[in-house]
């Protein structure tokens, strides 16, 4: 590696990794500054600033050629943009959120608003990483950080199991996840995704090594987004977790896992033919929807039914992925956007409708029976969430739908994406139901202690939901947000291998 | 008179009625600003009727927008238009809208503030379904109107209002959602064809693509499921039922006077002109589904006790007709079927009414709980008999004209198994009949059985009003019907044109588009570290404009020979 011109283009790295770097800057002021003022209040003042900062200056490069930064570690402008602040606006509106919530259940500790940001860092290294290691680091960096948030709240022991399950299986997953790094390393001789990719069209064949090596390697993946049939540790996590810190578990760091599969995908291994991993892609996208939707129906707690129901999000953003074309992978960035809106605000809705003292792990959604004329701002915020969720127009969730089903349509997939409608069809009962329990239901049939509370929203609460839900609003309608995604991916890229 | 982008105002009026009903205060407020949205739309979209030149109803008029959604690098558009075809329904739309608002005024005590708004926000995705010339357009206001039925009959409905207002948002979801992927398919193989290879959802350009017979077949009957289940045809009618008699009354005159029309509206608008082929194909199933329909909606409303439930399922009988006039593909038939949509909604609407003013004085909607309540309610029952006689198509009175038309239509038609199942539709007008004047003794006239029907409030101004319009209306379009079948004429006729000449051209086997350019030489990998200035230029990505849209374009193809 020739490090001359390292002065040079120091200040081109810290413009290309500005966000990365401000992230990391304000998590160890966090920490230092809890250490002088234990708790002070300002902490979330000062992760949010960085997310504020992150996303002003990401904006400004979203329609930047795409580059790299940091001797190829990791990518920026353009699509890294698009990806961070993505990743951004979910950790923005988890700390906001979480202001309130944390006062509420006493855990408001200064650490906490440091490892968001450190989990956020994490999390964008790994969704712009341009080498292998880069998403290893980015990815252990989230994920340690979101183990300890699981388990923040240590008086309750559904947060503990939380917090170890999600430990214990993550760091399984992990395991293969390095396991499968070392063989691809082993196979292509780099840890760099555009060298992978030309080392594959110099040597024009694919070793058994390459073949257990991306299995592996995908399993970490698949894990980290919750696909079946590596989905089993999500709803216990996501019940016992947290709810801000749920609803970012289920947004930040699930857009960015799909990101840096994303990017391994187009960077590392579009010149190959697709056709390789697109059935197996395909089949787990089927079960993935199936799956989730089938077990959303069932489940009483929303916190455990919009687990189940992320899990099949993520086998509609695969279904985009099957498709293997620029295309589905502009489609999936798309997607992870409108989810991460939808997600959040329908996560951020259930937070502040909490009443169990349990972070809502006990509470069924019968319990809110009519709480829609109560609180009637939530209420149709969440209106707004399901209906997105559910993929109606004029909301997001539709063009979001669109914009992964029709690249699989392209691709030859109308089989997949029928599947997927109709387990979107299916998802339809469950969305709904949370909808006729708030507004259909009379406030006598709701609980006692329901009926008893006073739900006071914050207006900082408030005003992140009802963003999230005006966003979703008009978000389809401009074509920029959808057509950003459509120039960073080239379509010459695919399959030249022979 | 003439007022720009006319179509779009029309449309978005009540939307910006349904914001003005949310900042408002005060139940009267809201209430005024409903009716005053509804009414002024109305009458702006009478405008649409003076303006509407007849020669050229085959063609796209008062034609408004042409900007992109979504995306720029596809052809989908916001696109609204009204020919022939949509006119009607369009103007059917805006005249319930007042009418719903009224019939609700005293009957919606709880939450009004979310009420109207809800029946604006519907009111602007009814509207807009009828103008869309863009396929995705057309399925978000589609879709749209779910959403506040949704809550309509799920919030201000009966006793099993939940049950049946998920049932309803699911079983039609479960449909479109299907029509979705086929519209993704469509769009994208006619944007390989006529479009450059760019997806395009706009509709005279997909006009203009023949899909190919084989891919016809499925196609059709993913969008055909779609507008079936709403229309709704047996069996997939059992949605309706519930949907009916759950929902308020103002939600069901909506639902039978305008929702159900969205379903047979795109049978004619898109399954016919699309999919030529399989449309024929598929003529026979259809029209036996429709007998079935038309005959199972009239046994089983003879056997209903509940009034509601009886004009529930006499919507079921009488679309029938509707899409048996639509698939005997005669000129006769199929402007019999436009009007006929026109009728059900008048006359289903109206009932609904009636109905529904009995049961706010009674509070209950059983037959036998009335009986002779003619001499109480003069005035309610002469406007019933006549909407029930124009229902059961009696001379002089609308329904007579549409069913006429159709029955002799589709009797004239080129399938020979069309005229068995006309001659087995036309008892179904005996049976309308029978269940309708049925009904009308039960109710109004023999006995007073119980002693509370004895004295009862007729007809207030306020619900004279609602009833009146719908009843002149069935009157003179009954005596006149020629200045409303001369505006649909000339596009049905256009219509059935355009069939013959797609189903001559269309291939029998979808063409081999040629396949993503690959590039032979391996191409330089995406970048490594590239300059900063380097803005968006990136290479493959073309940005396609979207061609200017001619303002009112005739829907004429080129014959391909």
């Amino acid at each position: 590696m020739d490090i001359s011109g390292a002065y040079d283009s120091i200040l081109y790295d810290i413009a290309g990794g500005f966000s990365l770097l401000v992230l990391l800057l304000a998590g160890i002021v966090c920490i230092v500054w809890d250490i002088f003022e234990n708790d002070e209040p300002v902490l979330p003042f000062v992760a949010a600033m960085a997310c504020v900062v992150g996303i002003v200056w990401e904006v400004r490069n979203l329609d930047a050629g795409s580059s790299t930064v940091f001797y190829d570690s990791i990518r920026a402008y353009g699509l890294a943009s698009y990806i961070n602040i993505t990743i951004l606006l979910s950790a923005l509106a988890t700390v906001i959120l979480s202001v309130p919530y944390l006062k509420r259940i006493k855990h408001g500790y200064g650490e906490v608003y440091a490892l968001i940001v450190f989990a956020t860092a994490g999390a964008v290294m790994m969704g712009t990483a341009n080498s292998l290691v880069t998403v290893f680091v980015g990815l252990e960096t989230m994920s340690i950080s979101l183990y300890i948030l699981a388990g923040l709240v240590r008086r309750d022991e559904g947060g503990i199991e939380s917090a170890l399950k999600y430990f214990l299986l993550g760091a399984f997953s992990t395991g293969f996840f390095l396991y499968g790094i070392a063989l691809l390393y082993g196979a292509t001789g780099t840890m760099y995704l555009p060298e992978m990719a030309s080392g594959f069209i110099e040597r024009g064949e694919l070793t058994l090594l390459f073949w257990a090596g991306i299995a592996l390697f995908f399993v970490g993946f698949l894990f980290k987004v919750s696909a079946v049939p590596f989905h089993m540790w999500t709803p216990d996590v996501y019940q016992g977790a947290p709810t801000p810190l749920t609803g970012y578990m289920s947004t930040a760091s699930k857009a960015a896992a799909f990101a840096a599969l994303v990017l391994v995908l187009y960077y590392g291994l579009a010149p190959m033919p697709v056709a390789a991993w697109q059935t197996a892609l395909a089949v787990v996208a089927l079960v993935t929807m199936v799956l989730g939707n089938l077990l959303a129906l069932v489940q009483n707690n929303a916190k455990r039914m919009l687990a189940y129901s992320s899990i099949a999000h993520a086998g509609y953003v695969l279904v985009a992925l099957t498709a293997g074309t620029s295309q589905g992978y502009a489609g999936a960035v798309y997607y992870l956007l409108i989810y991460s809106l939808m997600n959040i605000g329908a996560f951020g809705v259930m937070a502040l409708l909490e009443w169990d003292d349990k972070e809502g792990r006990l509470q069924t959604i019968d319990s809110l029976a009519g709480i829609g004329f109560r609180k009637p701002l939530l209420g149709v915020a969440m209106g707004v969430f399901m209906f997105s969720l559910i993929g109606f127009p004029p909301f997001g969730g539709f063009f979001g739908k669109v914009a992964v089903f029709a690249p699989a349509i392209e691709a030859g997939y109308t089989w997949l994406a029928i599947a997927g409608v109709l387990a979107s069809a299916l998802s339809g009962y469950y969305y709904l139901r949370v909808l006729y329990v708030f507004w259909m239901r009379t406030e006598e049939q709701a609980d006692p202690a329901v009926r008893a509370r006073a739900f006071p929203v914050s207006f900082s609460s408030a005003a992140v939901v009802v963003t999230c839900a005006l966003v979703l609003l008009v978000i389809g309608f401009i074509p920029y947000v959808r057509d950003l995604t459509q120039i960073y991916f080239d379509a010459s890229v695919f399959a030249t291998m022979p | 008179m003439q007022i720009p982008d006319l179509l779009s105002v029309v449309i978005f009026l009540p939307l910006a009625g349904a914001v003005l009903t949310m900042l408002a205060r005060g139940d009267q407020a809201i209430r005024v600003i409903a009716l005053v949205t509804m009414t002024a739309t109305f009458v702006l979209s009478l405008f649409l009727w003076i303006g509407f030149s007849v020669e050229d109803a085959a063609s796209l008029q008062f034609v408004s927008g042409g900007f992109s959604l979504i995306s720029e690098a596809v052809d989908i558009k916001y696109l609204v238009g009204v020919d022939g075809i949509s006119l009607l329904l369009v103007l059917l739309t805006t005249l319930l809208g007042p009418i719903v608002v009224l019939s609700s005024w005293n009957y919606i005590t709880q939450h009004r503030k979310g009420y109207y708004s809800l029946l604006l926000i519907l009111q602007t995705g009814m509207t807009g379904v009828f103008c869309a010339f863009d396929v995705v357009l057309f399925y978000i206001f589609f879709e749209l109107t779910l959403i506040p039925m949704y809550f309509l009959i799920g919030i201000w409905g009966g006793e099993e209002r939940i049950y049946a207002a998920v049932k309803f948002v699911l079983y039609t979801m479960a449909g479109s959602l299907l029509m979705l992927v086929a519209i993704l398919y469509l769009g994208h193989v006619a944007g390989q064809a006529v479009n450059g290879g760019v997806f395009t959802a706009d509709y005279a350009k997909l006009l203009e693509f023949n899909v190919p017979i084989s891919t016809q077949a499925w196609l059709f009957v993913l969008f055909a499921l779609a507008f079936a289940i709403k229309v709704p045809m047996f069996p997939f009618h059992t949605w309706l039922p519930d949907a009916h008699v759950q929902a308020p009354t103002g939600g069901s005159v909506i639902l039978a006077g305008v929702l159900l029309k969205m379903g047979t509206y795109g049978l004619v608008r898109f399954c016919l002109p699309f999919f030529p082929n399989a449309a024929a194909d598929h003529a026979v199933l259809f029209g036996t589904l429709a007998v079935v329909g038309i005959i199972y909606g009239a046994l089983v409303s003879r056997a209903q006790p509940d009034a509601k439930k009886l004009v529930a399922y006499s919507s079921v009988s009488h679309l029938g007709f509707v899409v048996l006039g639509i698939f005997a593909f005669t000129l006769t038939s199929l402007q019999g079927a436009m009007i006929q949509m026109v009728n059900h909604g008048l006359s289903t609407s109206a009932l609904f009414l009636l109905v529904g003013m009995l049961y706010e004085r009674r509070h209950t909607r059983a037959m036998a709980d009335y009986g002779g309540i003619a001499r109480s309610v003069p005035l309610l029952t002469f406007f019933m008999v006549l909407t029930v006689l124009a229902s059961a198509g009696l001379p002089g009175l609308n329904g007579f004209v549409g069913e006429f038309l159709i029955l002799a239509g589709s009797f004239g038609s080129s399938t020979p198994a069309m005229a068995v199942l006309t001659a087995i539709a036309t008892t179904g007008v005996i049976l309308a009949a029978v269940y309708l004047l049925w009904m009308l003794s039960r109710m109004f006239f023999g006995p007073v059985r119980r002693e509370e029907n004895r004295v009862m409030p007729d007809l207030n101004r306020r619900e004279l009003a609602t009833v009146v319009p719908l009843v002149v209306l069935m009157i003179l379009m009954g005596v006149v019907p020629q200045p409303f079948l001369a505006r649909s004429e000339p596009a049905t006729a256009r219509l059935l044109e355009l069939i013959d000449e797609k189903q001559a051209a269309a291939p029998a086997v979808p063409t081999p588009v040629s396949p993503k350019k690959r590039p032979t030489s391996p191409e330089p990998l995406p970048e490594g570290a590239q300059p900063l200035e380097a803005k968006a230029a990136i290479p493959g990505y073309k940005a396609q404009p979207v061609r200017a849209i001619k303002h009112s374009f005739v829907l004429q193809m080129q014959d391909p020979r």
